[in-house]
């Protein structure tokens, strides 16, 4: 079948598995235990809050092998007010974690972006650990699909 | 935003009266349109926008059928453009048989063609076009929202300098993109250098460095007013086709980015802020409701045509329907960065109404001088109307799909639920040009391969998300992919993964089994290096061989509603 690249079988595969609705509350992360527990680890058992944290992410993955991931975090970035650290997982790989980001006052602004492999739409989640003790996250669903058919 | 002219409008189009112009109508009921029907305008302000779109290298007049069946899922239920037929002359009060019931609906579409004509034409355009800039000197701007440079015989064997030629004489300001996309990147910034307009599109950034690869904004004064536009190219290029084309470049929504050019724009002195858009009409509806400062969209993709400017939060969306059956105007009254007035109008190219200036007939003529023979070569003709509009099939669909299992010896046919394609009457020969106007693209391999069950509902499923998911920003506009040799279920409102149901093949009359294997013939794959025969070719073999075609009324794929 030389029209089925990897492009394609992978586009398959995910729309057989998916589930995507776009508002998913933060507990019913929970579906996947492996990202759950990534972050329970990361914030000790506490539950972040929604707000400060912006993911900046394509709605659709034009190559799930390597989907651009930006991520900010609103904090002034000083000695007593800043971001330490910022977990980033996506929930439906077969394994979660994609990336913990560190930061100090000395950063200026905490901001990073990567690039990373998503097998099927899925949500990923950035959780930003803050100086005072409490996290922050934000979440957004990016789609992996076949494509074509457009126009 | 509401003036008192907008409640004149709308009272007007509650009594079916005015709403699209008062002339066409009374004019159609007793079959004298004239020119200056369609071109009767009540000017308002100190700014004209014109806006053309998706026009799909159609050069000569064509027939074009709108759709009957247009869903809208979640919010967009309900909504225009996601209403049809008579119930779409009921919201705009248009009557049966007009001029504009023609122009705008698929209601008695074969009859009123024979009332009403072709529609279209470089040239007609050419003609409207100097009529409101010579009505409107020093305040009129006309763009282009772009699926311009593809569609057409001529197109696709000029690499579409064909369509950048006849561009550059109708001299719009600037136009953003999306098939354009589809002749590789390359040609593109070829084409882009031959330009004597902008190319915009904010929205692309090379892959590597992540930096914007055209100009995001231009400025424009009209009537002692700065004009701001921001190109917005079709996000989804890269996933709707062929990413190996454009290989070096991100599109996506970016709609931080679209905020920001809009800021940068306001910064920079723009009083009004107009968004270029080939986003898709539901797309540009969230936009608009979640972007702050843009006063108008004039948007594109899904070839909409509305008779009103949409408002939403503030911002006026513009939808010109496609293939250059229309031509948008919208005057505005711009004081102070606000909109106080605003007068619109989609006008209708009635290619039988409006007289083809000459200069652009002749260089449309020339363009098409060294292609002639091909272009008219009949091949048959057509029993059936055939068109290609509608959310689950179309007629020319089904001959093409007829075409892929008869020349391609298959039991299941997969066929691009693309929106774009002229449509034919009954009893029309059906020629070379024909077939390409609804097959010509650059990636046209007819593939035959085999599919299981299970690899052929996950594309179904695929295809139907990218359709009916509920939420704007993770559709790609387009139609269901079309299928030959089997029959489905669909329902819009499931999720993805249980939309289809009931897959059966149509031959045997079995189901569709999840671990047998089919043998699939299809077009467009966005895949490198797929092999077969061109489409064109073997849709223009079928049609050869069986002289005259015809298309049976399609029950294979049925609707259900949760």
């Amino acid at each position: 079948m030389p029209e089925l690249s990897r492009r394609h079988i992978l586009g398959m595969g995910a729309g057989a598995l998916v589930v995507s609705s776009l508002s998913i509350p933060f507990s019913a992360l929970a579906a996947n235990t492996m990202a759950t527990d990534a972050i329970m680890k990361f914030t000790g058992g506490a539950k972040p809050k929604d707000g400060l944290v912006t993911l900046d992410m394509p709605e659709i993955a034009e190559n799930g092998n390597t989907v651009p991931v930006g991520v900010s975090v609103d904090s002034p970035m000083t000695a007593d007010n800043y971001v330490k650290s910022v977990l980033v997982v996506a929930d439906g790989n077969p394994s979660a974690g994609v990336a913990t980001f560190h930061f100090s006052p000395m950063s200026g602004a905490a901001e990073a972006s990567t690039r990373m492999r998503l097998a099927k739409t899925q949500n990923v989640i950035a959780v930003a650990a803050m100086s005072d003790g409490s996290f922050h996250s934000a979440q957004s669903v990016v789609k992996v699909t076949i494509g074509g058919c457009g126009g | 935003m509401i003036s008192r002219r907008d409640f004149l409008q709308v009272s007007c189009a509650t009594a079916g009266l005015l709403g699209f112009g008062g002339g066409i109508v009374n004019a159609a009921a007793t079959q004298k349109l004239t020119e200056q029907d369609l071109l009767d305008f009540e000017s308002v302000g100190n700014v004209t926008l014109t806006h053309i779109t998706d026009i799909h290298a159609q050069l000569v007049p064509i027939y074009f059928r709108e759709p009957s069946i247009n869903l809208g899922v979640g919010d967009m239920e309900g909504l225009p453009p996601h209403i049809t037929g008579p119930e779409f002359l009921k919201k705009f009060g248009i009557a049966k048989g007009t001029a504009d019931s023609y122009a705008l609906s698929s209601a008695e579409f074969s009859a009123l063609a024979k009332t009403y004509g072709r529609v279209g034409g470089i040239d007609r355009i050419a003609t409207v076009l100097k009529h409101i800039r010579a009505e409107r000197p020093g305040k009129t701007l006309f763009f282009d929202g772009g699926d311009t440079w593809q569609g057409s015989y001529t197109s696709l064997k000029t690499g579409g300098m064909d369509m950048v030629k006849v561009m550059n004489a109708l001299k719009p300001q600037a136009m953003t993109a999306h098939w354009e996309f589809t002749y590789g990147q390359e040609r593109v910034q070829e084409l882009v250098e031959e330009l004597d307009f902008d190319f915009l599109a904010g929205n692309v950034r090379d892959t590597e460095w992540n930096e914007e690869v055209f100009d995001a904004i231009s400025y424009y004064e009209r009537g002692g007013v700065k004009v701001g536009v921001i190109g917005q190219a079709f996000p989804y290029t890269p996933i709707a086709n062929p990413r190996y084309k454009v290989a070096d470049w991100s599109f996506g929504i970016r709609e931080a980015d679209v905020q920001a050019n809009v800021a940068k724009a306001r910064a920079a002195g723009a009083e009004l802020v107009v968004l270029l858009s080939h986003n898709g009409f539901d797309v540009d509806r969230k936009l608009a409701s979640r972007v702050d400062g843009i006063d108008v969209i004039l948007t594109g993709h899904t070839h909409d045509a509305l008779p009103v400017a949409i408002d939403v939060n503030g911002t006026l969306l513009i939808a010109s329907g496609s293939h250059g059956k229309f031509l948008s105007r919208l005057d505005l009254d711009v004081q102070n960065g606000k909109i106080k007035d605003y007068s619109y109008k989609l006008i209708p190219i009635l290619s039988d109404v409006i007289t083809p200036d000459a200069e652009m007939t002749s260089l449309v003529t020339e363009i098409r001088a060294p292609y002639e023979k091909e272009l008219t070569q009949v091949l048959g003709q057509t029993e059936s109307l055939l068109y290609r509009r509608g959310n689950l099939n179309g007629t020319f669909d089904d001959l093409i799909c007829d075409a892929l299992l008869t020349e391609r010896d298959a039991d299941i046919a997969l066929s691009p639920g693309f929106r774009w394609g002229a449509t034919l009457l009954p009893g029309q020969n059906i020629t070379t040009e024909d077939v390409y106007n609804v097959t010509s693209i650059t990636y046209p391999s007819a593939y035959r391969t085999t599919m299981s069950g299970q690899t052929i509902k996950t594309i179904l499923e695929d295809v139907a998300d990218n359709l009916f998911n509920k939420d704007p920003y993770y559709q790609q506009g387009g139609d269901m992919v079309r299928v030959g040799g089997m029959g489905y279920r669909i329902d819009p409102n499931e999720k993805i993964g249980s939309r289809i149901t009931d897959m059966t093949h149509l031959k045997s009359g079995t189901a569709i089994q999840a671990n047998k294997d089919y043998t699939v013939a299809g077009w467009a794959s966005v895949n490198e290096d797929v092999e077969g025969p061109p489409i064109y070719d073997v849709v223009s073999d079928y049609i050869s061989s069986q002289k005259s075609v015809s298309v049976k009324a399609h029950d294979a794929v049925q609707l259900v509603k949760s």
